[in-house]
């Protein structure tokens, strides 16, 4: 899997490029700078993008910028944003295409190689990533909102975990669940959030939208 | 009729504000007379009460201006002393003299501070120019069919109706006018001098600026007994497990894995800390977007509906911008906390140079900013800036707040370069049409004088001088009165929110 990674600190970097390269995926280019990033993706199309949210040359949201634009270039190319902090205005910003293949991780995610690749491949695949702290923080946000007011507790949890882009399986597996007591409540979600029936993935994309924009 | 309405009220306006120019003159008499007798005669008693008449009357200028021409004009006087205070032992002390009753003392410092408010003097002259410096313009039309009457009196109706008409017909645009540019000349003359506005404005600054290093040093304090207690002290644990975990390593490498997983965990809690520390201080967000989305992120977090619509040309300066964000900040909480609103709406936008932000809830009101203490520290906040906060919250809302921050934006050059010219001429013109071409000439025509020298009216045939004269004498004064205008409108596109 060919991977495209956008970061400024160069510890970090090689820390990130020995980490991807140990897990079978093969580094195409390591960049450090918003132009270059934009020119990397659009060059070598890679099968996911790991890019640091602040790049220089200004220091502020450089390197969301250059995946923001290469999306529009290139439509439903995977990008894991990663940043020092969360915010939700910057995950709408990602998913509001609604074609998948976003993430939006804290820095800290890496600590864990295991879920960090998890994460990666998930996203590469079409999937969605997003932190448990912008999830936590939506949550706070709109507690008594329309149409997250009508799931029930359970389908809130299962919410969550879709939005982090878990797997049935996974939820499963967290919630102790069976998979078809998942897939039922998956299922009530999509009706409840109004999103008809289409293929799967797409669809687990568009509840974490609604779940998102749903302010 | 209904066309003729504003006319009428116009020229309403400018009868009574040219009675008022008369009164001003008499004021203005009887104050000279005061002062005459204070500083030759002694009498010092009729001073205090000939300065406050003056006070009256020109106050009362300046509350037509304000109502009539829509310029507000600032008291420019000082404040007045407070009364005295008496010694433990009831005396009443002033300088090295000690009186029993206060009347002495109370009376010192009433006429120190009367006699040595510039402003005193200056109400002075402005109520002997009065009648010269507005009260012509004012009063021209009158003036003109006042004149048109004395022709017509005189055996020589067709002049009169001449003067009449041309007053009738020239009314309806100049009344207006007048009553404004009158207004404009009262807020040169009677308003605050740039000096006392500036030893105002640096007594504000003064203060803001103390408060602003006082919360910038508390802040600084918390800062730092926030790392030391949080971030250092895990950072140190850290580097201790670690340092457990390679001796362990060789011996019982199942202990130093676990050692391990422990510093990655407080490693974890260590980058939360700073995250929340480091949002507190200037949020990443700010940084990145600014204010703009930086507010949209707030509302996104916020458990109100936020809406919120942002119309600025330009980003602001960082330490401005931050100052805005934690006003915008603090109301948000504030109207979730106390005002149990549910929706609120966020408006920035610019005026001018000035940043104005708006924001209104729903809730039910009655928020006191002299009570809250989250109020106090906008305003302190803001202050270091010369921002203000005005919170309107009657009991059952809504709640307005508004942030206005003077000087936010680059200004625009300034369009008043024909102003200014226009403003000098008059200043250099007004002296030759009033004096010389005027009254000079007024006094020679009414002795009668043989010599002509320069003055125009006296070389005129016989029927036109003393309309030259008289129009000289309105040339003059309205020439002084827009030199006055416009250095006041230049003054005000200059000096920005010098208020």
């Amino acid at each position: 899997m060919r991977v495209v990674l956008a970061e400024d600190l160069h510890l970090l970097r090689e820390g990130l490029v020995a980490l991807l390269r140990a897990h079978g995926f093969e580094v195409v280019a390591a960049v450090e700078s918003g132009p270059e990033l934009l020119a990397a993706l659009v060059g070598e199309r890679p099968d996911v993008a790991v890019v640091d949210v602040r790049l220089p040359p200004t220091f502020t949201d450089e390197g969301l910028q250059a995946a923001l634009a290469a999306r529009r270039q290139v439509p439903g190319l995977p990008v894991l944003v990663l940043s020092q902090h969360v915010e939700q205005l910057y995950a709408r910003e990602l998913l509001a295409d609604g074609s998948g293949g976003v993430g939006y991780l804290l820095k800290d995610r890496v600590f864990n190689g295991e879920q960090f690749v998890d994460a990666v491949r998930r996203v590469a695949a079409g999937g969605t990533a997003m932190d448990p702290e912008v999830i936590a923080r939506l949550l706070a946000s709109n507690a008594r909102n329309e149409p997250l007011g009508r799931l029930t507790p359970r389908e809130r949890e299962v919410l969550e975990l879709m939005a982090e882009g878990r797997s049935n399986a996974a939820i499963g597996q967290r919630l102790f669940l069976s998979d078809s007591a998942v897939g039922k409540h998956t299922a009530s979600i999509f009706t409840k959030l109004g999103l008809a029936p289409s293929d799967d993935d797409n669809r687990r994309v568009l509840a974490v939208l609604a779940f998102l924009n749903s302010k | 009729m209904a066309a003729a309405r504003p006319t009428l009220t116009a020229l309403a306006r400018s009868t009574a504000l040219a009675g008022l120019a008369l009164l001003s003159l008499a004021a203005g008499l009887v104050m000279l007379t005061a002062v005459l007798l204070t500083f030759l005669v002694g009498l010092v008693i009729v001073f205090p009460s000939a300065v406050r008449l003056a006070r009256a009357v020109t106050r009362r200028q300046r509350v037509l201006a304000a109502r009539w021409s829509g310029i507000s004009i600032d008291d420019p006087y000082r404040p007045a002393p407070p009364p005295p205070v008496p010694q433990a032992d009831g005396w009443y002390r002033d300088g090295r003299t000690l009186y029993r009753k206060p009347t002495i003392p109370a009376f010192n410092k009433r006429w120190n501070w009367m006699t040595k408010d510039p402003a005193t003097w200056r109400d002075l002259a402005f109520l002997l120019s009065a009648p010269v410096a507005g009260g012509f313009v004012v009063a021209a039309p009158l003036l003109a069919v006042a004149y048109g009457v004395a022709w017509a009196a005189g055996g020589d109706p067709a002049t009169g109706v001449v003067w009449i008409l041309l007053a009738v017909i020239a009314t309806p645009w100049y009344a207006p006018w007048a009553v404004r540019l009158h207004g404009q000349v009262a807020a040169a003359l009677l308003g605050p001098t740039e000096k006392a506005r500036l030893a105002q404005r640096v007594t504000r600054l003064d203060a803001a600026r103390t408060e602003a290093v006082d919360s910038q040093a508390a802040e600084l304090r918390r800062i730092e007994r926030d790392l030391h207690d949080g971030a250092q002290a895990r950072l140190v644990a850290i580097g201790m497990t670690i340092g457990a975990a390679e001796q362990l390593l060789e011996s019982d490498p199942q202990a130093a894995r676990a050692l391990l997983g422990k510093a990655r965990e407080a490693s974890a809690t260590a980058l939360q800390e700073i995250r929340r520390l480091v949002r507190g201080i200037h949020p990443p967000v700010l940084a990145e977007r600014g204010l703009g989305d930086a507010v949209r992120a707030l509302a996104l977090d916020s458990p109100l509906r936020v809406h919120v619509t942002v119309d600025l040309p330009e980003r602001a300066s960082a330490p401005l911008e931050s100052a805005a964000y934690f006003a915008v900040s603090e109301l948000l909480a504030n109207a979730a906390r106390h005002g149990d609103a549910t929706e609120v709406w966020v408006d920035l936008s610019a005026q001018g140079p000035a940043l104005r932000v708006t924001v209104t809830d729903d809730g039910h009101g009655g928020a006191d900013p002299e009570r809250g203490t989250g109020l106090r520290g906008i305003e302190r906040r803001l202050g270091a800036f010369e921002g203000v906060l005005a919170v309107n919250s009657p009991v059952g809302g809504p709640t307005t707040a508004v942030i206005e921050l003077p000087r936010a934006f680059r200004q625009r050059p300034a369009p008043s370069s024909p102003w200014r010219v226009l403003g000098g001429l008059c200043w250099v013109l007004w002296p030759i049409a009033l004096f010389p071409q005027g009254l000079v000439a007024m006094v020679f025509k009414l002795v009668g004088s043989p010599v002509k020298s320069w003055f125009l009216a006296l070389h005129v045939p016989g029927p036109f001088q003393w309309p030259v004269i008289v129009g000289m004498i309105a040339l003059g004064g309205g020439l002084l009165a827009v030199a006055l205008a416009t250095t006041v409108r230049t003054r005000e596109t200059e000096g920005g929110g010098c208020v």
